[in-house]
């Protein structure tokens, strides 16, 4: 590429405006990018959920519980082949905004039926002999530098909040793709000991066949219609996907911010091309003295506004990702983590350059077509 | 056969609705190897001149051959080849590329050829030996002296070994000396290398190194 140093020259040669142009571009980009990756996430969570495992939640809304006597009932409903449940916790470790899900589970069910969480032998059984054990996201280890074996102490912001909960991290799980790696487990039994708390947050059932959904369904829901607790039952994947959609329609939203983000990488990039090509265009008319030709010019200054947006692309992405990664942006444990893609990332700093090579197209065009005598005048 | 035919070449500007002849009919021929002094007061058409011989403007009628190619019948793409195959220009103001190095800057016309990256700076050096700056080839040209830069220039309108040397008003912008240094390079170039020039200039003294002297005035052009 014998021409790229003539291309990085240009580039540099007005540092402070090269710079300010990419930084703009990178903040238009970083919107674009942080924005869309919270839909590419929300349409993954609508995936997320096995269809052969069903949530009944408290018809109301999911923070008002369901009486324990619930799951004997439910156990027996035709097509249901196991129940266990949870309940939100809300923990919190040291600082409040170090946010992390974190479930009381009945830890006799619940394993057994989310092969998402793969933990070591020796490990599960810890957890299942302890009263007080934790089980861990290797993530949120991470995030903490907890280790195993480790006393840790959680405030609630549900349940005793002014009391200290003591745990013992026992187990630590891997998660399958799509599962959270950052989710925080310990006993039912001790959630009651503390708090004596005795209604689950909700229940998870497994199928026997996920074609029995509806059925069963419709069961659960029509048996408790009429009681002070009436239930809403779906598949996990409708529950999840129900969260999803309380963030609401994010795709207009990124449709219109990626419009405003067109028009600002492509009115930012223009502005800067043109007033390079103006003050260059002496130097382009000695270009062509020396032989290059209008079709090399047009190439080489559109490959300069395709160079300056790509970099303020690049940054842009690679900010958003920082975003998602620094914060652990997620939603609430329910969903998998927030995180920019592959193919996110690729479609930013791809629009970023195509919007560069248009808003090239002027002043590449005004270059090719220079008149090279008529300039020459002019600069002597 | 001359290296350069001009014949029944005119050019005339337009400004609105008024025509302004700048010449007419202009008849010339320059043999290879010539070192030949184009004089003329200011406005008389001299660096038009030297533009339409370059193929960076065209003549309003008339023809223009250099080794045999009729320039004034070629396509911008094909004129631009050419001048990186054909013609070395050299202006009075260098005309370098601030943000290059000496040795970058001559090295641009080589970046029209196929020439490796090893094949290209053999030639750069050399070109930089012939005009006596190869230790000031990683210098910008912010960095030279004028008549420095001007070498520099000359340096870049050599190194594709052009069939024609063009220079507008080489010394305009230099002083005595650097005026002399340049005008003994060029010199240097036509005797020892063999090369074809057409020098423009108001300066008497740097006429006369030239083998021939024309003038042109009141768009009529006499030797």
């Amino acid at each position: 590429m014998k021409y790229a140093r003539l291309i990085w020259v240009n580039l540099t040669r007005n540092k402070r405006r090269t710079i300010l142009t990419a930084l703009s571009v990178a903040a238009a980009l970083f919107l674009f990018v942080a924005l869309r990756s919270v839909n590419t996430t929300l349409d993954d969570a609508r995936q997320v959920g096995s269809e052969s495992r069903m949530m009944v939640r408290n018809a109301i809304s999911v923070v008002f519980p369901l009486p324990e006597a619930y799951h004997s009932w439910i156990s027996t409903v035709p097509g249901v082949r196991r129940v266990t449940w949870g309940n939100w916790f809300h923990g919190i470790y040291q600082d409040r905004r170090d946010f992390f899900p974190s479930f009381a589970v009945d830890v006799d069910g619940y394993f057994d039926i989310y092969p998402e969480m793969v933990v070591p032998e020796d490990q599960e059984q810890a957890f299942r002999r302890e009263r007080t054990a934790a089980l861990v996201g290797t993530g949120l280890m991470e995030r903490f530098g907890w280790r195993l074996g480790q006393t840790i102490s959680l405030t609630s912001l549900i349940y005793s909040p002014d009391q200290a909960w003591p745990f013992t991290i026992r187990a630590v799980y891997t998660p399958l793709p799509g599962w959270t790696d950052e989710a925080f487990y310990f006993h039912y039994d001790y959630l009651y000991e503390m708090s004596e708390w005795t209604q689950p947050g909700w229940y998870i059932l497994e199928l026997e066949d996920p074609s029995l959904a509806a059925t069963i369904a419709a069961t659960i829901d029509e048996h408790y219609e009429n009681s002070r607790y009436a239930t809403r039952t779906e598949t996990e994947r409708a529950y999840l996907a129900g969260i999803a959609s309380m963030y609401g329609n994010v795709g207009l939203l990124i449709n219109a911010v990626g419009i405003a983000v067109f028009f600002a990488i492509l009115l930012v990039a223009a502005n800067t091309m043109m007033m390079a090509a103006r003050e260059r265009a002496s130097e382009v008319a000695v270009l062509k003295t020396l032989g290059f030709s209008d079709r090399l010019l047009f190439g080489l200054v559109l490959a300069e506004a395709a160079a300056i947006t790509a970099i303020g692309g690049l940054l842009g992405v690679v900010g958003a990702k920082l975003l998602f990664e620094g914060t652990g942006f997620q939603g609430m444990g329910l969903l998998p983590g927030f995180e920019v893609k592959l193919r996110t990332a690729t479609l930013g700093v791809s629009i970023a350059i195509v919007l560069g090579l248009i808003s090239g197209l002027l002043p590449a065009w005004q270059a090719a077509r220079l008149p090279v005598a008529r300039t020459l005048r002019r600069v002597a | 056969m001359a290296l350069l035919e001009i014949r029944s070449l005119s050019k005339v500007y337009q400004r609105d609705s008024q025509a302004i002849p700048v010449f007419e009919d202009i008849d010339l021929d320059i043999d290879t190897g010539e070192f030949l002094v184009l004089m003329g007061p200011s406005g008389s058409g001299k660096t038009t001149l030297l533009n339409l011989i370059a193929g960076l403007d065209e003549p309003t009628t008339g023809t223009i051959t250099v080794g045999g190619e009729e320039v004034t019948a070629m396509s911008r793409r094909q004129l631009a080849a050419w001048r990186s195959d054909h013609v070395g220009f050299i202006f009075q103001l260098y005309n370098l590329l601030p943000v290059l190095t000496a040795y970058q800057n001559v090295e641009l016309p080589l970046l029209l050829t196929h020439l490796s990256k090893k094949e290209r700076r053999e030639h750069v050096m050399t070109a930089l030996e012939v005009v006596g700056l190869s230790d000031r080839a990683d210098h910008f040209p912010r960095q030279l002296s004028g008549g420095q830069e001007q070498r520099v220039a000359i340096g870049r309108a050599i190194v594709s070994d052009p069939t024609l040397i063009l220079a507008d008003e080489p010394t305009g912008d230099l002083d005595a000396k650097s005026a002399d240094e340049i005008l003994t390079l060029m010199q240097r170039l036509n005797r020892e290398f063999s090369k074809t020039i057409l020098l423009v200039t108001h300066d008497q003294r740097a006429a006369e190194r030239g083998e021939a002297i024309m003038h042109l005035d009141k768009g009529v052009l006499t030797r």
